[in-house]
């Protein structure tokens, strides 16, 4: 086992090293920081004294990729490519192109990105499986193919009508929670309400059409022809049998996605103002930070990969026959 | 821009083809190649039978090739003379406008001062109205195109809106009428069945086609542009936005960039992953796993923020290059199209894995076997043999991924790395829609209509694309 995940460890940095080549290709070479420090200085005070003086302030002053004027390793270490982006390596973001350390605002704004993700995906767990039992146990009736056309019908709902039709009813019409904001402590807990109730109502369409196909091929199988001869009920065959096999592809389909859980939403986060990861890379977009972009775009494929290897794990761990090798 | 004044005819123009134009008339003839090469295959055309036979993807195919149809028309582009010099030349207009501009004009011209609610009369905002004698009070201003047929008139509302709605009816009614007899002569043509006979089998028979579904989503279609023909050329039916243009133009003039994220973005991105994906099942050994580790490299960025720092960077691009575009209109079209290669190379990487396993598979199948042992050469077998049966997985993920571009369009809008500013997009619709739901009263209309053709079009889509799935991929057949 543990042999296992060293290997996939280590077949994991190659992998990285080409995350970290292609986005230092996008943000170097295709943009040389002379184009980046123009952007950032904006059209008026554009002075070759001024390009210069910025790039030597944020540390793009140096060679790309190879410093003749220094000597041994330092050749190498003494450019924007070690600078920028093998440091990213061992997790050591730098600072944005704002003055701040990125690494402390990661550390302070993954809190609250949780705090939404992870009630979110209990929550939407726990009322996807639901409907998709719901689902496979009517399957075939005319309440299986209206739940299924209504599940077309919310996956063909844009997240931002969402998100902007949650808060107009619940916050401006019926005034029942916060528009937006966010506190720590329990008395955040009432902000954070619409938002998991949100992202639960939007992922319901793609969920519980997923989960029911995989109810579906799990019915067909032998073993619950075989609980149903021996007189089980159907309720019961769905529960006791069904259920414990199709959680084995719910959960590891799910565990993929934990890591992630810390990068935040997007959308959520902007539109609610939460200052999770999901508003620090959207803030950064906006003010073209191109440094917090790098950061997050590296973090985000570390995560992936861990999801990935999680996965690989959790398969072995509910199933037994899945030997690794 | 104005032609009646210059007394210059409108067809004096000269064409002006944008580069997403150009990619679309290629996907034209691609699907054209396709859909000659289907007709001539039965294996090829029974699972298409298969999917016009259910009366929700008939319904919703009817509807996609209308949002087609007007999303083609506002993809012919030209610029319209504006003077005819002295030696008989013309100067030709700096903006470009579509075939399709031309059709609904009365929208894209009559625009107001600021926003309006859908049917109103008069502005959302109170103004200082001088009246004749010069004293000055505060009003809602009338608007100056919206009702103005209605003179002073304003209470006939009511009654004129009536009045058109039921004169609506009656031509929908009489083409839909004019429809159903020119379908069923043309299916007595056919079969060599009379006029009569092919009429009640069409709509009481149980043939394979279900003519009433076509004939009910027809009606639905007709309705829809008798009523704009009598109501959006009088009223703002859907009201206008900020700078008061009318937002029943802006949500018809999005139907062209989703179409167009949709569809190019696969055009762009499928000659890789076909191309990849099986060579990398075909060949194995090294060039498996090059192949394999590009897309485990690539997939393994979260895509959202691969889009975001490629878009962030051919922006960088294209601002320090102001003058490799003549109009602003070029500049916008060469980043919807960047917008397309960004999200094909996102979105190519679950294509090449499903296509590699397949190749994978048919390598070791007797056929191929057969043909490498005969000494055909490794193209030959790709094209003849593996191409043709990987097709199916093709189509089933072109048509599953369409709908989730047009609905990546509007997330990316909004997060500020979508289309340019500039374009008409649901994206850039909802996006300026975000601010509006502060106002009070709340301004809801330009939201409204970005959500029901935004809903229309990808639910179609979906519907569509289930009824394709199922028909292609054998393992759901069967079972």
């Amino acid at each position: 086992m543990l042999a296992y995940i060293l290997r996939r460890l280590l077949y994991s940095i190659p992998i990285l090293i080409g995350v970290n080549l292609i986005t230092f290709s996008l943000f170097f070479i295709v943009n040389t920081p002379d184009n980046i420090a123009r952007m950032q200085l904006g059209v008026k005070n554009v002075t070759p004294a001024a390009i210069e003086k910025w790039k030597s302030n944020h540390g793009y002053d140096k060679p790309l990729l190879y410093n003749k004027n220094n000597q041994g390793m330092s050749a190498f270490t003494n450019t924007i490519f070690y600078d920028k982006s093998v440091r990213l390596f061992v997790f050591d973001f730098g600072a944005s192109d704002e003055g701040r350390d990125i690494s402390h605002d990661i550390q302070q704004r993954m809190w609250p990105s949780l705090a939404i993700a992870i009630p979110s995906l209990l929550v939407g767990l726990l009322v996807n499986i639901t409907l998709a039992m719901l689902l496979a146990f009517f399957r075939g009736t005319y309440i299986d193919i209206s739940g299924v056309i209504a599940g077309i019908l919310l996956i063909s709902i844009s997240a931002l009508f969402y998100i902007i039709g949650g808060q107009y009813i619940m916050s401006k019409l019926w005034h029942l929670v916060p528009i937006s904001g966010y506190s720590e402590g329990v008395s955040g807990f009432k902000f954070l309400i619409l938002p998991v109730i949100i992202a639960v109502v939007a992922g319901i369409g793609s969920g519980t059409r997923w989960y029911r196909t995989i109810f579906l091929e799990e019915i067909n199988k032998d073993y619950v022809r075989t609980a149903r001869a021996k007189g089980l009920s159907e309720v019961s065959v769905l529960f006791r049998h069904i259920l414990q096999n199709a959680m084995i592809p719910i959960l590891t389909g799910v565990v993929v996605i934990i890591p992630l859980l810390f990068m935040g939403s997007l959308l959520t986060e902007s539109f609610f103002g939460i200052p999770g990861l999901g508003s620090y890379t959207i803030d950064a977009i906006h003010a073209q930070d191109f440094a917090i972009v790098r950061a997050m775009v590296f973090l985000g494929s570390v995560l992936y990969i861990i999801g990935l290897i999680l996965t690989d794990i959790s398969y072995t761990l509910v199933d037994p026959r899945i030997r690794l090798s | 821009m104005n032609v009646i004044e210059t007394g210059i005819s409108w067809w004096q123009v000269k064409p002006d083809v944008l580069w997403t134009d150009w990619l679309i008339y290629a996907l034209l003839v691609v699907i054209a190649i396709f859909v000659n090469h289907a007709r001539q295959h039965e294996h090829l055309r029974a699972p298409w039978r298969l999917i016009l036979r259910r009366r929700l993807a008939m319904a919703s195919c009817i509807i996609l090739l209308a949002f087609a149809t007007i999303g083609l028309l506002d993809s012919i582009h030209f610029r319209q003379a504006v003077e005819q010099r002295s030696d008989g030349t013309f100067r030709y207009d700096n903006e470009s406008v579509s075939l399709f501009d031309q059709i609904v004009l009365p929208l894209k011209n009559n625009t107001e001062k600021t926003y309006s609610a859908p049917f109103a009369v008069r502005l959302y905002a109170k103004e200082n109205i001088e009246t004749a004698d010069g004293s000055m009070y505060r009003d809602y201003p009338r608007l100056k195109y919206a009702g103005a047929h209605l003179g002073e008139d304003i209470n006939r509302q009511g009654e004129d809106i009536k009045v058109r709605v039921i004169t609506a009816l009656w031509q929908a009614a009489l083409v839909i009428v004019a429809i159903i007899i020119l379908l069923a002569a043309w299916r007595g043509i056919k079969r060599s069945q009379g006029f009569s006979q092919s009429l009640t089998s069409m709509i009481f028979g149980h043939g394979t086609i279900p003519w009433k579904t076509v004939i009910a989503t027809l009606a639905f279609i007709v309705l829809i542009i008798s009523l704009s023909l009598q109501l959006a050329t009088v009223y703002h039916v859907f009201g206008t936005d900020k700078v008061g243009q009318d937002v029943f133009y802006l949500t018809l003039k999005s139907i062209r960039t989703g179409l167009v994220i949709g569809t190019l973005t696969t055009l762009v991105m499928l000659p890789f992953a076909i191309m990849l994906g099986i060579m990398a099942g075909y060949f194995r050994g090294w060039v498996d796993d090059v192949i394999q580790y590009i897309y485990t490299t690539l997939s393994s960025i979260p895509s959202v923020l691969l889009i975001v720092a490629a878009v962030l960077m051919i922006q960088v691009v294209i601002d320090n290059n102001p003058d490799a575009f003549s109009t602003l209109q070029q500049r916008a079209d060469v980043k919807l199209l960047a917008l397309c290669f960004i999200l094909g190379i996102t979105s190519w990487t679950g294509l090449c894995r499903l296509l590699r396993g397949e190749s994978l598979k048919l390598r070791e199948s007797d056929y191929i076997q057969a043909a490498q042992a005969f000494g055909v050469s490794n193209l030959k077998i790709i094209t003849r043999h593996i191409l043709p049966n990987v097709m199916h997985i093709v189509l089933i993920l072109v048509v599953l991924d369409f709908s989730g571009l047009v609905l990546a369009e509007a997330v990316l809008s909004y997060v500020g790395v979508g289309v340019d500013p500039s374009m008409i997009s649901w994206g850039n619709m909802i996006n300026g829609a975000r601010l509006e739901m502060a106002r009070e009263p709340i301004v809801w209309w330009s939201l409204m209509a970005a959500f029901i053709f935004m809903l229309l079009l990808v639910l179609t889509a979906n519907l569509f694309a289930d009824a394709v799935r199922d028909a292609f991929d054998p393992r759901l057949r069967n079972s």
